[in-house]
């Protein structure tokens, strides 16, 4: 089906100015996602899937700029022993980062997945995302498998001992970023990856996470806090028998971003938690979409989406939980919620729920309020003045989010940077 | 020290009048009992009190200790030393009874140019406090007010007015919802705070808690005003009779 004239053009414009790395064993991946996405075209205002989300500023021809935003806060993740791997502007920095050595896993470079004869990414390079273009399309990912720049491959065969942590730095004002990571977790390894920064002025990230049986998986992200950098984010992840994955992001500014985790529950008794903390303020527009499909039987998945927003900021959420038939016993769980500190500010919404199988207990809700009146006044007749009593009660909003990350140490880390927003208001 | 005056109430949304002229004066040292009628705004009385919003004061003064209470900030007025422990407190999902407990423990210090309390003092105090109250300290550790039986909801607003210290301690039927050994429980609390300072309002609709806590002065509030005053015995015609002599005789 030929696409419209206009979504043609855009796509056109967009690729003309990126070029294919010659990455010579994901070439023909590579090669596929460029024709998948010459067939769906870039994402425009009129598609569903963006009703919510004006993609123009992710898929124009040039990034617009964005200013580095400079404070004087430790780094993320500061505290903790991890590996880091480091990308400025999107290009990995050897000087700035660890070793890649550690018991338990392995860590290649994109670029050096083709010097081995044999490597497991190769096997895995752009399959979950051209999987997750079903049912719904999503271009910019496929834009992503194939242009790429940079990447890892992380290949977890054990119990690593310490996070491994992807910093992305953002150093020029005009930079734009097309990073692609594969992950594979092994029968029974655990790993945590971390993740932080701006990466870029307008990045694009594509993750691909296939956790093999009883492997397990720990996300935290926290997105950069530049005002002015837009992110597009796609996880994909396949899960097999028994495997777990808990991944958690924590946004605080940034004008744009689109969040997708499209989670398959491909075995048995496996269980997803994805959650997302928000918290923004004036120009800030945060999008989670996120689409759990459940193909195994006696799986477990949770939604766990808190948004805060004042001044303007929009938030969205569009989640969705397909149950297929036969994944009996599924236990799905969905909740999208905003708290809005003012009027100005709006929470769009779209829960999906799709069964095709008998026995399943599935819950969704969604709910958009301002502060609780009654526990505001109960806190302030207990001499505590009201904005100390809204801070308190925004992140009592946002706890149920962010309990979701199992180690207490990196919760309480974000919810000190939580803290810390609240305190400069910003 | 507690010095109401005429005070006239209103709904702010609606043109309700709810308060019709409360003239009531509660001395330092004193408990003032406060029976009356459901409906009659005795709950109204300790919200316009405490600052809540919703309530438009037509007509009237309140002030503690000379100020004003009126003008301030329901956190000023807790800083000033009210205190309301609520008919029906509220559950704050999320917010930790200790964390809670201590913000405004400290809150209130702050306001009155006093140091924080470092988090060891508050421990100790909080713990040897809730033991008094069979407050266990699993409970410390919940949310505020959640999953709480009705009674330890009760019990919990003592404890933060033991740890608040407040001069003026409004009590809204604490009383309800208590079996009879957490009513002891709660009179020892109160009890324990009663001194020449600290002047006391409890709202209630039983003798029984003032069996364990006796008042000085027992009012009768109808219709938005104060009917009648007296000694305690007022409270026992109350809990024979009910309501329908005195209100007779009023009128
Ligand atoms: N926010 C409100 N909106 C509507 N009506 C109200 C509101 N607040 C109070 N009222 C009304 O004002 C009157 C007094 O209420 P209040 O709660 O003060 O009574 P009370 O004496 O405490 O009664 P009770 O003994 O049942 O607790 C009642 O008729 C009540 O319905
Ligand atoms: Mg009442």
């Amino acid at each position: 089906m030929a696409l419209p004239q206009a979504k043609q053009t855009a796509t056109e414009e967009r690729l003309a100015v990126l070029r294919m790395p010659d990455a010579g064993c994901t070439r023909k991946a590579r090669e596929a996602a460029l024709e998948r996405l010459r067939q769906m075209g870039l994402p425009g205002r009129r598609d569903e899937y963006w009703k919510y989300t004006r993609p123009d500023t992710l898929i124009s021809a040039d990034a617009l700029p964005a200013a580095l935003f400079v404070n004087d806060e430790s780094p993320m993740f500061d505290e903790f022993d991890r590996l880091k791997i480091v990308f400025i502007d999107g290009v990995f920095s050897p000087e700035e980062s660890d070793e890649l050595s550690l018991e338990g896993v392995s860590i290649d470079r994109l670029e050096d997945i083709c010097c081995k004869d044999i490597h497991w990414a190769k096997e895995l390079y752009g399959v979950l995302e051209a999987n997750g273009q079903n049912p719904v399309p999503r271009p910019l990912a496929a834009l992503n498998t194939a242009f790429a720049s940079d990447g890892v491959a992380i290949h977890v065969t054990g119990k690593p001992s310490k996070p491994i942590s992807l910093i992305y730095r953002h150093a020029s004002e005009t930079s734009d970023a097309i990073l692609h990571h594969v992950i594979r977790v092994e029968s029974g390894a655990e790993v945590t990856i971390l993740e932080n920064g701006p990466a870029a002025s307008r990045f694009n990230k594509c993750m691909e996470i296939d956790i093999a049986d009883g492997g397990t998986l720990h996300h935290v992200r926290a997105q950069g806090r530049d005002h002015q950098r837009r992110a597009a984010t796609h996880m994909f992840t396949r899960m097999g028998h028994e495997s777990v994955y808990k991944s958690f992001t924590l946004t605080v500014n940034g004008v744009l971003t689109r969040n997708e985790q499209v989670v398959e529950l491909t075995g048995d008794d496996a269980v997803a938690h994805v959650a997302g903390a928000c918290v923004g303020d004036g120009e800030f527009h945060h999008d989670d979409t996120v689409f759990v499909t459940h193909d195994a039987v006696n799986c477990e998945s949770r939604q766990v989406f808190k948004k805060v927003l004042r001044n303007g900021a929009t938030g969205v959420f569009q989640g969705k939980i397909l149950v297929k038939e036969g994944a009996q016993k599924t236990d799905g769980y969905q909740i999208s919620q905003s708290l809005l500190l003012d009027g100005d500010s709006q929470f769009l919404a779209k829960p999906e729920l799709e069964i095709y199988a008998d026995d399943v207990a599935c819950s969704h809700g969604s709910t958009s309020g301002a502060i609780d009146e009654t526990a505001m006044f109960y806190l302030r007749s207990r001499g505590i003045p009201t904005r100390e009593a809204t801070d308190m009660l925004t992140l009592a909003f946002l706890a149920e989010a962010v309990q979701e990350i199992e180690d207490e140490a990196l919760a309480d880390v974000i919810v000190a940077r939580l803290q810390d927003w609240l305190a400069r208001r910003r | 020290m507690l010095e109401i005056k005429n005070l006239h109430v209103k709904l702010e949304e609606e043109d309700k009048q709810i308060l019709k002229g409360v003239d009531l004066t509660v001395e330092a040292g004193k408990v003032h009992a406060i029976m009356g009628p459901n409906g009659s705004g005795k709950s109204t009385l300790s919200y316009v009190l405490s600052g809540r919003d919703g309530y438009e004061v037509t007509e009237g003064t309140a002030s503690l200790d000379g100020a004003d209470l009126l003008e301030m900030e329901p956190e000023e007025r807790a800083a000033a030393g009210v205190f309301l422990a609520f008919q029906y407190p509220v559950e704050i999902p999320g917010v930790g009874n200790m964390i809670f407990l201590r913000t405004a423990v400290n809150a209130q210090r702050k306001a009155r140019g006093q140091d924080e309390l470092s988090a060891t003092d508050f421990l100790k105090e909080v713990r040897a406090k809730a033991k008094a109250l069979k407050i266990d300290a699993e409970m410390l550790k919940r949310p505020v007010n959640v999953g709480f039986s009705g009674g330890e909801k009760k019990r919990n607003e003592i404890l933060q007015m033991a740890m608040l210290e407040p001069k003026m301690c409004i009590l809204d039927e604490t009383d309800s919802g208590l079996d009879v050994d957490a009513m002891k429980l709660v009179a020892e609390g109160v009890n324990a705070l009663r001194d020449e300072q600290r002047g006391f309002l409890v709202i209630t609709h039983y003798q029984r808690l003032l069996d364990h806590i006796k008042p000085d002065v027992v009012h009768i509030m109808a219709e938005g005003r104060i009917v009648k005053s007296g000694g305690p015995e007022l409270a026992l015609e109350v809990e024979h009779n009910g309501y329908a002599d005195i209100l007779a005789e009023v009128n």
